[in-house]
Formats: C-alpha cells, structure tokens, sequence
C-alpha cells in the first residue's frame, strides 16, 4: 500500500467498566477498501467502529482517521465526524421531522448549505435510495427498509468519505434486507470506503475485500472472504460460521 | 365428483336495536340488576344535588345590591356580594383611571394563549416565540409603567386576579427556561455543573414553599446590604421562580430521558454540536415528552399563587377575603359560602382550561409521530 490509510488504529484497548471490549486492537484500511466485520455478539464489532467517529473514547492506543489523529479536541472530532458517515441498527431517523428535512438539517446546520440547495442535493439522494416519492412524510410512516434507505441518503447528503454500517439489517423483516443491501452494493461499486458489521454472508462475497473476525474483544482473523467462509483458520470462527450457516 | 353445494343458511331478522339511543342506555346503564341499581341510585343523587345548586346558585340567588342586607334569602346564593366587588377582585387597588393598560394586559395574556392553542401554519413557531418573550416584556412595561411617559405604579398595589396572574405568568414564565437551563446542567457531562445544577435543584424541592417565601421576604435584606431596596413583590416573584425553576427541570429532565440514545448518536454522527444537537433533535422531542407533566407544573404555580397570602398580599383569593371582613358585608353564612365558591369557579375555569390545552397537545403529537 502507497497510499497511507484512511483509518489506522494502532495497540486499541477499550473497558466498559472492568470489561475489557477492546483488547490490543491493530487495524489498518485502505481508502476505498470494504471490509465486513463479524463475530459473536459481545465480541466488540460495533465499539470497534463506534470509536472510529468518537461514539466510543478509547483508553488507551491510537486511532488516527483522515491523518486526523483522535482526542479529545472537539475540532478534531468535528472535523472527523463530518468525514465519516454512520448507519445504525435501528435507523436513528429524527422522528419529529420529515424525511426531507432529516436529510437537510445535517447539510444546512454543519455544512452550512442554504436550504434550497440543500433540499435539492437531499432529493438526489432520495432518489438514488428509490424513495423520493416519500420525501414528505414522517419516519415512522414509513416501514423498516424504507427507514433506513433513508438513514443510509441521510449519512451519504454529508458527502463522507468513510461509511460505518452497524448491523444495519438486523432490525429488518427478512424481505426488506435486500432493500437495503441492494443500495450498499451499488454504494460499494462507485469506491466508497465501507466498514460493515454484518451477518450477511452474501454481501460479504459479492462486496468485501476483506473480512474481519472478532471474539472476546480481538481481532482472531483477517481473510478476504472466499478464503474466510470457505476455509476459516481458527477454531472459533468455524464454530461461528457453523452457527451462523446452520441458521440461515 | 358431484360439487359439494353448501345448503343456504337460513336468513334472521336483525337484531332489535343493536344501536341506536335505547341499546346505548341499555348496554351502558341497565344491562345487569347490579347496573341498574347504580343508575337508578346515582339519578336520584345527581336530582337532589343538581337541584339544590340549581335553586341555590339560580332561583334564590340574589344578583344584586351593596350590602349584606340586599341578601336576605339565606338559601340562596348572595352573587350581589361579587357583582358589586368585581371590579376589586378583576384590578385590585390599581388606580381606577388606569384600568385600560390591566386590560391590555390581560388583552395580551389571551393572545398569548390563542398562540399556543391555534396553528398558524408557518406563522405557528415565530408567533409562539414572539409571544414567549414578547409577553413578559410588555406586560412589566404596561403594569408596572415608568417608561414611555407611562406613570409608575408600584408592584405593591397589585391585588385581586391581577396579582394572581401576574405571580403566575412570572412563575411560569420565569421557571420554564430557568428549568430547562437546570435540567440541561443536570444532565451535562461536565461534573462540574451537574453537580451544581443537581444540589440547586434538590434544595428548592426539598424546602417547604412557605419556607422560601418568608425567607425570601423577611430574611433577604438581612443578609444582602440594600436588600431593602428591593420590592417585596419582586422578592416574592423571586423565590416563586426559583422554587418552581427546579420543579420545572426535574419535568424537562423526564423529557430529556425519554429520549432513545440512538438520537444523540444519530446527531453526533452527522457532525451536530452540542448545542444544534439540542437545538433541533433533542429538546423538540423532549419538550414534546414533557407537556403532560409541564402543564401539570404550571397548573400548580397557579394554584400554589394563594401562597402570598401568607406574606399579606391580596391576591385573587385574599381580596375576596379582605373584602368579606367589609362591615356592609357582614352578615350570614351564605355571603362566605357564595364568595368562595365563585373564587373556586374561577380558579377551577383557568386550571381546567390548561389540562385541556395539554390534552389537546398530546393528541397532536401523536399525529405528527405517526
């Protein structure tokens, strides 16, 4: 790699009291490279990309994003956050507004764009998640999938350079993840940074270029996907494999 | 195979009055011996009290006359005693020739309430703000005056509704943002201020209201060097905001907690600062939350306003009680019992009003969530 990494987490340790979440983490991502992130649940996936926009401080370590290196500086985190986009498990939409105006408010409050244009950009985007026919109602109108197509235009109106999705199907009825994912993918094909924490086997061999496995708060393998599902190295991740597909 | 025809099902009559006015009595009042019962109990007792207020608060009532002596039907209601006073009980002991500018005041507190209540489509947000600041603002420069070539008029002649509702509008008025500034340091990261805001918070409640009062009133100047110089019915209106500030933040506090962390993630994550997270996301949704018990707050400032009675003010309540200890009022019971039950019906309208009004809110938040 050339290039420096757009994301770079160097000896991460994290406790949520005297659980220890986070343990030694090293993690290095490339710009415009996808990676999906699995492993049991507790094992510390989403802390782990909650710490790279400051939804999560780290006690000790390094995490630089942008060549921004993360404190407690407020301008630092600002500028991170404006960076970096994040979708959540359970959408997060601003139920007290409508879908427009949830995503205009971040462009016109942060980026400082006047309404006008900000509302034609949000329709751009609303657009492209298949939803501007719904730009006036309220969020809770709308049903899971549409939610958070919404939630992803949402995070894309910021013009991030890095998406953060946690588990953003797991709150959905089976037939509206593929609503959803249809839309990562197509985010993926034009280049965008993406770190994902999923369960989605599919996605992960049509879209990552690496997939992570976490336990127990550590990093236990790194692989790209077909090497990862096919031929998993460590113990743990082929009881967890063996789960997840066993499931599905 | 022969198709298998289900035999007709023989066509009833409908049923006998499944609607309609005699079914709803039927169902509602008469549907077992137990109900009926009830329902035959429970007329009987609303014929014998509504008649008795009927002929007491009506037919026997005498309307008017100024003095005890214009009531002599003891079984009726002596509403002369309120129709001759009204004026005493509307304006207290402000100057008579100056009743126009208690009117603007008043005039101004209804349009303030008819910009809470009714929407004015995009208007809606800028009038309610406009009213918020605007209200106490000019309330203070038409009743107290000094300004404008308006003549002064002490705080110390307030009396009657006036009084009342002045103490009330600076209670309210007064503690919504001061609670929700406290509410805001409750809350806050910084250990500093929550603590402050937490211990402030905790003494006024703990405290008796009583307590503050007569503290505020009588002890203040003893301990602040001119404190003399303030008016006592500022020193009232003081305390009266304080201790209802921290009631008022434990309210917005509720508010604030009900709402998911998700929002306050969601917020950070698009880059909003603190204050624009709070600003736009959180405490819209959180006042929201809050209305029910907010409303339930501002009807007990208004109730709770009969306080300054004990520092020998004449609010709405005392006036009526100075007024009956007037010797051309002296005379049987029924004066008292008339003169409080018109108090009780007043305060009763305009504590009733506002549970209406937080009613009506909630029902239109639930629309807009929806």
């Amino acid at each position: 790699m050339s290039e420096e990494p757009v994301i770079l987490f160097e000896k991460v340790n994290k406790w949520f009291g005297d659980f220890h979440v986070l343990r030694d983490i090293d993690l290095s991502v490339a710009k415009g490279e996808r990676i999906v992130i699995c492993g049991p649940s507790g094992s510390g996936k989403s802390t782990m990309i909650r710490c790279i926009n400051r939804l999560e401080e780290n006690q000790q370590g390094r995490i630089v994003v942008q060549g921004i290196e993360l404190t407690d500086d407020l301008k630092n985190i600002d500028s991170i956050r404006s960076e970096v986009g994040m979708v959540f498990q359970s959408f997060n939409l601003f139920p007290h507004m409508t879908v427009l105006d949830n995503l205009v408010i971040g462009q016109h409050l942060v980026r400082r764009l006047p309404k006008a244009e900000a509302e034609e950009i949000a329709m751009t985007y609303l657009e492209r998640v298949k939803i501007a026919d719904q730009a006036e109602k309220f969020p809770g109108q709308l049903s899971g999938g549409q939610q958070q197509r919404v939630a992803i235009a949402r995070s894309l109106c910021m013009k991030p350079k890095i998406m953060l999705f946690d588990e953003v199907t797991s709150a959905l009825d089976p037939e509206m993840v593929k609503e959803v994912l249809d839309v990562m993918v197509d985010l993926a094909n034009e280049g965008m940074t993406m770190l994902v924490v999923t369960h989605e086997m599919g996605f992960a061999r049509t879209v990552a270029d690496r997939v992570i496995f976490m336990d127990e708060g550590q990093i236990i393998e790194e692989n790209t996907p077909d090497a990862f599902f096919d031929n998993p190295a460590s113990e743990r991740a082929q009881n967890f494999i063996g789960q997840v597909l066993h499931h599905l | 195979m022969e198709p298998i025809l289900k035999p007709f099902i023989e066509q009833k009559a409908p049923p006998q009055q499944s609607t309609g006015l005699v079914a709803w009595l039927r169902e509602n009042f008469f549907s077992s011996w137990f109900n009926t019962l009830v329902t035959i109990i429970l007329l009987w007792l609303i014929y014998q009290v509504g008649g008795f207020i009927i002929n007491w608060a009506f037919i026997n009532a005498n309307w008017v006359g100024d003095s005890a002596k214009s009531c002599p039907n003891v079984d009726g209601a002596c509403w002369a005693f309120v129709t001759e006073r009204w004026r005493l009980f509307v304006y207290g002991l402000y100057p008579k020739e100056l009743y126009w500018r208690v009117n603007v005041f008043y005039g101004l507190g209804l349009l303030t309430i008819i910009a809470f209540v009714f929407s004015f489509g995009a208007y809606t947000k800028k009038f309610r703000l406009t009213m918020f600041i605007g209200f106490p603002i000019a309330a203070y420069i038409f009743l107290v005056g000094g300004v404008f070539d308006l003549q002064h008029i002490s705080p110390e002649s307030f009396g009657g509704l006036l009084l009342t509702v002045v103490i009330a509008t600076v209670g309210i008025f007064g503690s919504i943002p001061l609670g929700l500034i406290l509410a805001l340091g409750r809350t806050s990261d910084l250990k500093v201020i929550s603590k402050v805001c937490t211990y402030f918070i905790e003494f006024w409640r703990g405290v008796p209201h009583i307590a503050v009062i007569v503290m505020f009133v009588a002890l203040l100047p003893i301990f602040i060097p001119d404190g003399n110089k303030i008016d006592i019915v500022v020193r009232a209106f003081i305390a009266f905001a304080a201790f209802n500030s921290a009631y008022m933040a434990e309210v917005f506090r509720g508010g604030l907690q009900s709402i998911p962390a998700g929002q306050f993630e969601a917020s950070k994550a698009i880059g909003l600062s603190y204050w624009k997270m709070m600003g736009y996301i959180i405490l819209p949704q959180a006042i929201r939350n809050s209305v029910p018990a907010l409303v339930n707050t501002c009807i007990s400032i208004f109730k709770e306003t009969t306080i300054v009675l004990l520092i020998g003010f004449s609010d709405f309540l005392g006036i009526i009680q100075l007024s009956l200890e007037d010797p051309k009022w002296l005379g049987p019971p029924h004066i008292f019992s008339s003169a409080y039950v018109f108090a009780a019906l007043i305060y009763f309208a305009l504590a009733y009003g506002m549970s209406k009004y937080s009613l009506r809110l909630e029902n239109r938040s639930n629309v807009d969530q929806h």
